[in-house]
């Protein structure tokens, strides 16, 4: 079994790649559960699981609700903005507090790198990375692979690209240390002002040009313009953008005949991709948040299913 | 833990027997095939559910609907096992509701897996009324479980196991006892 012995999941750049294989046949058999009339199963009955969210977020924070309520966990929701936190508590205090009323998992997202790997030394509880700063938000890359792996069969050796605002993104450097544990080939497309300089080190291939990044590849995974971390001007307008790099239906025309479009969601429709794009069949999106709570219910039995000591790190 | 093998106890012709007695058994029980289903326990359920299946349509020619049922979440040991069990899907693809459900094991042994199995199926809907048949009753029961259609009664020690080889799973069909021998 892949996931012995892991006490966190803070990336997938930390992941082997049978573990990732054991998620996704996980999700399998969870995905089931949510389509049924009772989603429920008794699995992880008395477990408690708390997220802890110091950035908004509906979907992935109701997903991961739902995913400990579907295997009967205890789930509880912390919202910062009315908590001790406002008081001046430190990050530290917030999640021993957390830990001594008997948290067996603690979701977290921040809008700092590297704070899960933080708390996860701070603490005995199991730690779950939710998307910290622009570092990694590895349970979107798993939904993504999954994804991918029930529309086309295989995750492996595919050719992928992710359009948009790669300097930014933790989704687009997830969907790079886990595609290429399984052999993709993947290429960045963006606005050179929202590159990372140096991205080709990690072996991706980068393409400033939309038309050509998109040729022939099977998977396009759209970006989300995050108008919040565009504090300086990297791109004049969002026309300008949308012009240069919006999917459209010509774009899509570039990639495979039976491409598949993913976006992480929320769509800025219009931006980074045009609404004849969402709306057709080679997209995914709502399915994928079907399955990014199947894959949190998979991590969630591996992670706290088992015998502790079995599986504790 | 070594296991050394003790005595073989069914054979390819003694299980196709059973399961021809049991197949008759059900339909009698049962009136016929009327809203009949058969679902296997995975692993080794899933396979003798085909097979029961596959006689009654020999007898009575209709096919009744099959399906297998994965009990990992359901189990009440997860947290003692060696090792955590890996999930698999549950395939019912059939409305349970107000049909008369035969399930099938290879083993009934403490009644623990039938008791997850039941609770994994009422999750599925609300059957007519469910029907326990399995290859090989050991005893040892710790739930107060009881099966309805029975291969062999095999009367074991707690330090023997029953070890069942379908053709399907395991390419070919006996039932052995096995003494664990410490090393």
């Amino acid at each position: 079994m892949g996931f012995k012995g892991r006490k966190d999941l803070l990336g997938l750049q930390y992941l082997t790649r049978d573990e990732i294989t054991t998620i996704l046949d996980v999700a399998m058999p969870m995905k089931d559960i949510i389509l049924r009339d009772i989603k429920k199963v008794p699995t992880l009955r008395g477990k408690v699981m708390v997220t802890l969210f110091y950035e908004p977020s509906t979907r992935t924070r109701t997903s991961f609700e739902l995913a400990g309520k579907y295997l009967s966990a205890d789930t509880v929701n912390l919202t910062v903005s009315t908590s001790s936190v406002q008081k001046g508590e430190s990050l530290r205090d917030t999640i021993k507090t957390i830990e001594v009323m008997g948290t067996d998992v603690v979701v977290i997202r921040h809008s700092m790198s590297g704070v899960p790997n933080y708390v996860a030394q701070n603490t005995s509880m199991r730690v779950i990375n939710a998307g910290d700063g622009i570092h990694e938000h590895p349970t979107q890359a798993l939904l993504d692979m999954y994804s991918i792996r029930e529309k086309k069969g295989t995750v492996e050796n595919l050719k992928v690209a992710i359009l948009g605002d790669i300097l930014h993104s933790r989704v687009a450097r997830s969907n790079i240390f886990g595609l290429q544990k399984f052999g993709c080939e993947v290429r960045v497309i963006g606005p050179p002002t929202l590159m990372p300089p140096d991205i080709e080190k990690i072996g991706v291939k980068k393409y400033f040009n939309t038309e050509e990044g998109l040729e022939g590849v099977d998977v396009i995974n759209v970006l989300r313009i995050q108008k919040e971390r565009q504090r300086r001007g990297l791109f004049p307008t969002l026309d300008e953008y949308a012009n240069l790099y919006c999917l459209t239906r010509d774009r899509v025309a570039l990639a495979q005949p039976d491409v598949l479009v993913l976006h992480p969601g929320p769509m800025n429709r219009g931006v980074e991709i045009s609404s004849e794009v969402a709306d057709s069949q080679v997209a995914v999106i709502n399915e994928q948040v079907t399955n990014g709570v199947a894959v949190r219910m998979a991590l969630l039995y591996l992670m706290m299913g088992g015998a502790r000591d079995e599986i504790a790190g | 833990m070594k296991f050394i093998e003790k005595n073989r106890i069914m054979d390819e012709a003694n299980i196709k027997r059973v399961l021809t007695r049991i197949s008759h058994e059900i339909l009698e029980r049962n009136k016929g095939v009327q809203n009949l289903a058969i679902i296997g326990i995975r692993r080794r359920g899933g396979p003798l559910a085909e097979r029961l299946a596959e006689n009654i349509k020999e007898i009575e020619g209709v096919q009744v609907p099959v399906g297998i049922l994965d009990i990992t979440l359901y189990r009440d040991d997860l947290t003692t096992l060696g090792s955590q069990p890996m999930v698999r899907r549950t395939e019912v693809p059939f409305d349970i509701t107000n049909q008369a459900i035969v399930l099938t094991d290879d083993v009934l042994y403490t009644g623990r897996t039938v008791r997850a199995a039941l609770d994994a199926l009422i999750d599925l809907g609300r059957p007519r009324c469910i029907q326990l048949a399995v290859l090989v009753d050991r005893g040892h029961r710790e739930l107060p479980i009881k099966a309805d259609y029975v291969g062999k009664n095999v009367p074991t020690s707690k330090r023997e196991t029953i070890t069942v080889r379908l053709r399907e799973i395991d390419g070919k069909d006996e039932v052995v006892i096995e003494e664990i021998i410490d090393t």
